[in-house]
Formats: structure tokens, sequence, C-alpha cells
């Protein structure tokens, strides 16, 4: 039963994470990049929660909020100082 | 997980596999999100899953495999403290994308924030003119009051409004 949770939820998550490193790597503005290390974010959080879930322990729970807080302000300071590039309008 | 669970237990663990997995599935579902919808707007709808729902039903497992009733509040406050930082932060990437015209405007189906903004540069426009017309009141007057009537019927034209 672990490992079969185990071995799942990591093909899924591996799966997802590699979506979200391609959005950053292509993803053709800067917010959508932001937004894709975002996500890129929370699957980490997921991953740490689901180790701990899966072994009874809660030593991630720390580092799983300071990484919300890590996104929430990267995201809000990239957001607050994207430039107004008038070539490039509507590119996304 | 407990090995070789029988009884409680092994309901306990097939409903925290279940959470896992399905928790699992909305970063998935925000991956594919993230590749397939056309612009930011849409590919922040979809970002939000795993911010929010996923993480609670990760949460919801660790606290059904804990077994202790202290765990809980934690982890609420852990949630709780991802749900007040998202919508501000989404609200930021938002502002900044309609800003810098990062959305397809023939696939919204209403924007309310375009007439709130043609208002604003009208009034603007409006407000400029008045400026430059009391601030040099006998040098080209008359080109002065041209540019303060082209600017104000400018910000009527796009208001609508009273101020003639």
């Amino acid at each position: 039963m672990k490992d079969i949770v185990l071995i799942v939820t990591a093909v899924i998550l591996s799966l997802a994470a590699a979506g979200a490193i391609y959005r950053i790597a292509v993803g053709p503005s800067l917010l959508d990049r932001v937004l894709a290390s975002d996500v890129l974010l929370a699957i980490l959080g997921a991953a740490l929660a689901i180790d701990m879930a899966v072994n009874r322990h809660l030593n991630n729970l720390v580092l799983l909020v300071a990484l919300t807080l890590i996104g929430f302000v990267g995201s809000v300071t990239v957001a607050r100082f994207v430039a107004d590039r008038r070539g490039q309008v509507n590119d996304s | 997980m407990t090995p070789n669970a029988t009884g409680v237990d092994a309901v306990i663990d097939v409903v925290t596999a279940v959470l896992l997995i399905a928790g699992a599935l909305m970063s998935l579902g925000a991956a594919i999100g993230l590749l397939r919808f056309p612009d930011l707007m849409s590919r922040m709808h979809a970002a939000t899953k795993p911010q929010v729902l996923g993480l609670f039903l990760v949460l919801a497992a660790i606290g059904l495999q804990m077994r202790e009733w202290w765990v809980w509040p934690i982890l609420a406050v852990a949630w709780i403290f991802q749900l007040l930082t998202v919508p501000v932060s989404a609200h930021m990437v938002g502002r900044a994308g309609y800003r810098t015209k990062h959305l397809h405007p023939e696939l919204l189906s209403t924007d309310e924030l375009e007439a709130v903004v043609l208002r604003a540069a009208g009034q603007r426009a409006a407000e400029k003119a008045q400026e430059a017309e009391s601030a040099m009141p006998h040098t080209g007057k008359a080109r002065n009051g041209g540019n303060a009537r082209n600017g104000g019927n400018g910000g009527n034209a796009r208001n609508g409004g009273p101020s003639a």
C-alpha cells in the first residue's frame, strides 16, 4: 500500500513538475513564468506533505509554510515591477 | 502507513491513499492547464488548483495518518495561511497582466475593467488640458484653448459623461 501510493504520486508529481518547468522555459511572457514557478512551488509542497503523510512525521511542516511565504513574496514582487513593453503587446 | 493493516487502520490507509493521489492529480491538472490554456488569465485559473484544493487534500491525509487531535489546528493554520496569500499574489499577477495587455480580449466574455480604465483616461486628459490652459493664460491662448477643447472632446467621447 505504502509503496504503491508513493510510486503513483511520484509519477504524477514528476509529470506535473515537467509541465510546469516546460512552461517556465518557453512561457512567452514574464508573468507566465512567475505563474508556472508558483505551480512548481505548490508541487514541491505537495511532495513534502505526501512524504509527511506516508512516513508519519511533521518535520516538513515549517518548510511547507516557509515555501508558501517564498512563493507569495516572489510572485508579488515580480508582478509589481513588470514593465509595460509596448513592442511586445499581446504576445501571450 | 501501517504495514499489514487490518480493520480501522486499513480503512484509514485506503482513505489516505485516495486523498494523496487526488491531491497529486490536482498538481497534474494545473500543469496540463498551464500547457494547454491560451493566455495568462485562463492559466491563472488552472494554477490555483494545487495551491488550495490540492494542499487541503494532502493536509487532510496527514491529519488522518497522525491520529493526534493537536495536529489538526496546525494543519488548519498552514492551510489558512496559504488561503490568505494565494488571492493576494493572484490579484497582483492578474493586475500586472491586464496592464501589460497579456490577454486576448476576444476570449473575454465581459471586461468590466475596460469602462473604468477609459473613464479614468478621459478624466486625466481633461485635467491635463485644464492645467495647460491655466498655466499659460495669455501666451498663445488660441492654441491652448484648442488643445483643451480637443482633450475635453476626446475625454467626453470615450466618457459619455456630462462634463462638456
